[in-house]
C-alpha cells in the first residue's frame, strides 16, 4: 500500500517540510528536503525516530547547584523519560569538565550523557 | 589583579558575539583585548540554553549552549584576552573611555582605542504588553524561567500555560515538560509560529502541547500566586472574539513575546540607534556613526542563530582590532618634542614620522629666563644633538626658531623624543 506522510526535517534550523511517498515499510521518494539530511531524517523519524536529549544534574560543590548534561547522539524517542529518570538519579562532584562522561552507555543505548560545560569547584 | 587603563579592544558582553569579537580582534593583531562582564562567568544566555542547536552552522555539529560557549571562552584564554566579570560598565564615552564598577575593581575608568558593543537584547516583560489582571506571583519572562529551571535549580512552576511562541517559549514548554511540569497551552497572537518551525516539532509537537494561533491572554487571576489565566481569540485587529474566552487553570505564565536590543550605554555614546531594529544603524565592518565604535549580535538585531551572532561578532571584532591597530600606528608615529634647558615650551608638540618625507619643520619656542649674550638653540634625541641653530641672545617676550631640514630628518626618525635646549654659548 502506497501512502503520503508529511514531516518536518529538525536536522537543522531551516526545517524542511518533506513529503515521504512509503510502500509498506519502504520509502518510495522523500520530496521538500534542501540537502541530504533530510532524506536520513525520513528514514530514521518513521522507523527509529529519535532526539537528542538535553537537561541537568546536580552537583556537589560546584560553582553552580546543577551541571548541564547532553547525549552523545541522539536517543530513541519513547525512552527520552526514561533518559531523564536516570538523570535524576545522578549527583557528580565539583570540578567537572566539559564532555566528562556523566553516564555510560545509558539505558544500554550505547550512547554517553556527558557534561556541556566545565564546572569549577567552590 | 590590577588593569591597564588602555585598551586596544574593549569589548561589553561576553555572549556569542562579544566572545566571538575578543578572538578575532586577537586574531586580528590587537594586543589588550578587555572583555567586560556583568555575570560572574563569560558565556552569557548561552550558559543557560542547554538545549542542543548551537554549532550547526559554524561547527557542523549539534551542541548545546554551553558546549559552544565553553569553545570560545577556551579559545579566548588561550589568545590572552583579558576579562573583568561582575563588572558593569555605568557609561561609555564618544571618545571611546568607558566607566565601569564592581565590588572587587571598583570604580574604573578604562580609555578604549576601539569598543565593541555586544550587549544584546534583554525580553519584553508583561508591563510592555500590558496584559490585564492581577499582579500575582508566577509571571516570568521565558528566559528568567529558564535560568531558574537551568542553573539555579529552581523549578518556576507546575502547570504552566506560554504566551508566544518564540523559541525561548517553546524551548521551555519541553524543558519544563522534562522537569515534570505540565505545560496547558500555548499561544500565539499571531497567525503563525513567532520561533523555528524546528522547535515547534521537537519542543511542543512531541510532547502533544497544545499551540493556539491568534489567542492571547486577557486576565490573569490570582491574589498571591497565579491561580488561572482567561485566554481568548483575537481578530485581525487584536481585539478580542466575543465567546471565544477560556479559563485555564495554572499556576506560571511565561511571556515568550519578543527581544529589545539592549541599548542604553550606545545611546549614552552618542551612536544613532535605528527605531526599526531598536540596534544601532551600523556599515558593513559593524562599525556605528561613531568612530572606533563596534556593534555585533543582538545588541544590533535579534537573531534566530547564536552561530550568526559569531559570524557579526568576528567581523566587529576584526573591525576593531583594525581601527585600534590604525590609531595606535599614528600614535606611535608621533614624537614628542620636549621643552628642555630654560626652555619654557616648543610647538609643535608632537612630529609624525609619516611627515618626515614633505616639507621643512620649524620648532617654536619662548624661553624661561632672558640670556643677554649669543646662545645656542640645541635639538637633541637624549644622547646625540640632531640640530643646532645660533642666536646674540634669548629673551622670554621674542620667540624663536629653528628649522629642521631634510637632512635632520633620518635623526628625527630614530627618535624615541627630541629635546631643545637653549643655553649661552
Amino acid at each position: 500500500m502506497v501512502e503520503k506522510r508529511k514531516l518536518i526535517c529538525v536536522s537543522c534550523p531551516v526545517g524542511c517540510e518533506l513529503e515521504v511517498t512509503l510502500d509498506g515499510n519502504e520509502i518510495v521518494e522523500v520530496e521538500g528536503n534542501t540537502c541530504k539530511l533530510g532524506i536520513d531524517y525520513a528514514e530514521q523519524e518513521l522507523f527509529d525516530p529519535r532526539r537528542m536529549v538535553a537537561s541537568t544534574v546536580k552537583v556537589k560543590n560546584g560553582y553552580h547547584p546543577l551541571v548541564p548534561v547532553y547525549t552523545e547522539k541522539p536517543v530513541p524517542k519513547p525512552k527520552i523519560f526514561d533518559v531523564l529518570a536516570e538523570l535524576r538519579k545522578v549527583e557528580i562532584e565539583a570540578p567537572v569538565s566539559v564532555n566528562d562522561v556523566v553516564i555510560e552507555n545509558v539505558l544500554d543505548t550505547g550512547i554517553n550523557v556527558i557534561a556541556s560545560r566545565d564546572m569549577p569547584k567552590v | 589583579m590590577i588593569k591597564k587603563k588602555i585598551y586596544d579592544v574593549v569589548i561589553i558582553g561576553s555572549g556569542p558575539g562579544g566572545l566571538a569579537a575578543a578572538v578575532a580582534a586577537k586574531k586580528e593583531g590587537a594586543e589588550d583585548v578587555l572583555v567586560i562582564e556583568r555575570d560572574t562567568e563569560l558565556g552569557g544566555i548561552l550558559l543557560q540554553c542547554i538545549h542542543n542547536g548551537f554549532g550547526l552552522e559554524i561547527f557542523n555539529e549539534d551542541l548545546p549552549g554551553p558546549s559552544y560557549a565553553q569553545r570560545y571562552i577556551d579559545e579566548a584564554h588561550e589568545l590572552g584576552v583579558e576579562s573583568m566579570l561582575d563588572t558593569i560598565v555605568l557609561e561609555v564615552t564618544p571618545g571611546r573611555k568607558l566607566f565601569a564598577s564592581s565590588t572587587k575593581h571598583g570604580f574604573v575608568e578604562i580609555d578604549a582605542r576601539a569598543i565593541v558593543l555586544a550587549m544584546g537584547c534583554r525580553e519584553r516583560t508583561r508591563a510592555m504588553i500590558q496584559i490585564p489582571g492581577m499582579r500575582p506571583a508566577g509571571v516570568y519572562t521565558a528566559g528568567t524561567a529558564q535560568r531558574f529551571t537551568n542553573i539555579e535549580g529552581k523549578m518556576p512552576g507546575e502547570r504552566v500555560v506560554i504566551l508566544g511562541s518564540g523559541d525561548i517559549g517553546l524551548i521551555m514548554a519541553r524543558r519544563l515538560t522534562f522537569e515534570g511540569a505540565k505545560v496547558e497551552r500555548v499561544l500565539e497572537i499571531l497567525p503563525y509560529l513567532s520561533g523555528l518551525t524546528r522547535n515547534y516539532v521537537q519542543c511542543l509537537q512531541d510532547f502533544d502541547i497544545p499551540l493556539q494561533f491568534e489567542h492571547t491572554v486577557k486576565f490573569i487571576h490570582g491574589k498571591d500566586r497565579v491561580e488561572a489565566v482567561e485566554i481568548a481569540q483575537v481578530d485581525k485587529n487584536w481585539n478580542y472574539v466575543k465567546g471565544s474566552e477560556e479559563t485555564i487553570p495554572c499556576d506560571t505564565l511565561l511571556l515568550s513575546v519578543g527581544l529589545i536590543p539592549e541599548n542604553e550605554l550606545s545611546r549614552q555614546a552618542g551612536v544613532r540607534i535605528d527605531p526599526i531594529t531598536g540596534g544601532p544603524y551600523v556599515d558593513e565592518s559593524r562599525e556605528t556613526n561613531v568612530p572606533g565604535i563596534f556593534a555585533a549580535g543582538n545588541v544590533v538585531h535579534v537573531y534566530d542563530l547564536a552561530d550568526w551572532v559569531t559570524l557579526a561578532g568576528y567581523d566587529a571584532g576584526k573591525s576593531a582590532a583594525k581601527f585600534a591597530m590604525a590609531l595606535k600606528a599614528k600614535e606611535s608615529a608621533h614624537i614628542p618634542v620636549k621643552a628642555g634647558n630654560n626652555v619654557h615650551h616648543v610647538v609643535p608638540h608632537t612630529i609624525n614620522k609619516q611627515n618626515l618625507t614633505n616639507d621643512e619643520i620649524e620648532l617654536q619656542l619662548r624661553v624661561v629666563r632672558p640670556i643677554e649674550e649669543r646662545v645656542m638653540i640645541e635639538v637633541h634625541d637624549g644622547e646625540n644633538r640632531i640640530a643646532r641653530k645660533a642666536a646674540r641672545y634669548a629673551r622670554p617676550g621674542e620667540m624663536l626658531t629653528l628649522v629642521l631640514k631634510e637632512r635632520h630628518f633620518a635623526d628625527v626618525e630614530k627618535a624615541d623624543s627630541l629635546t631643545v635646549d637653549v643655553n649661552p654659548r
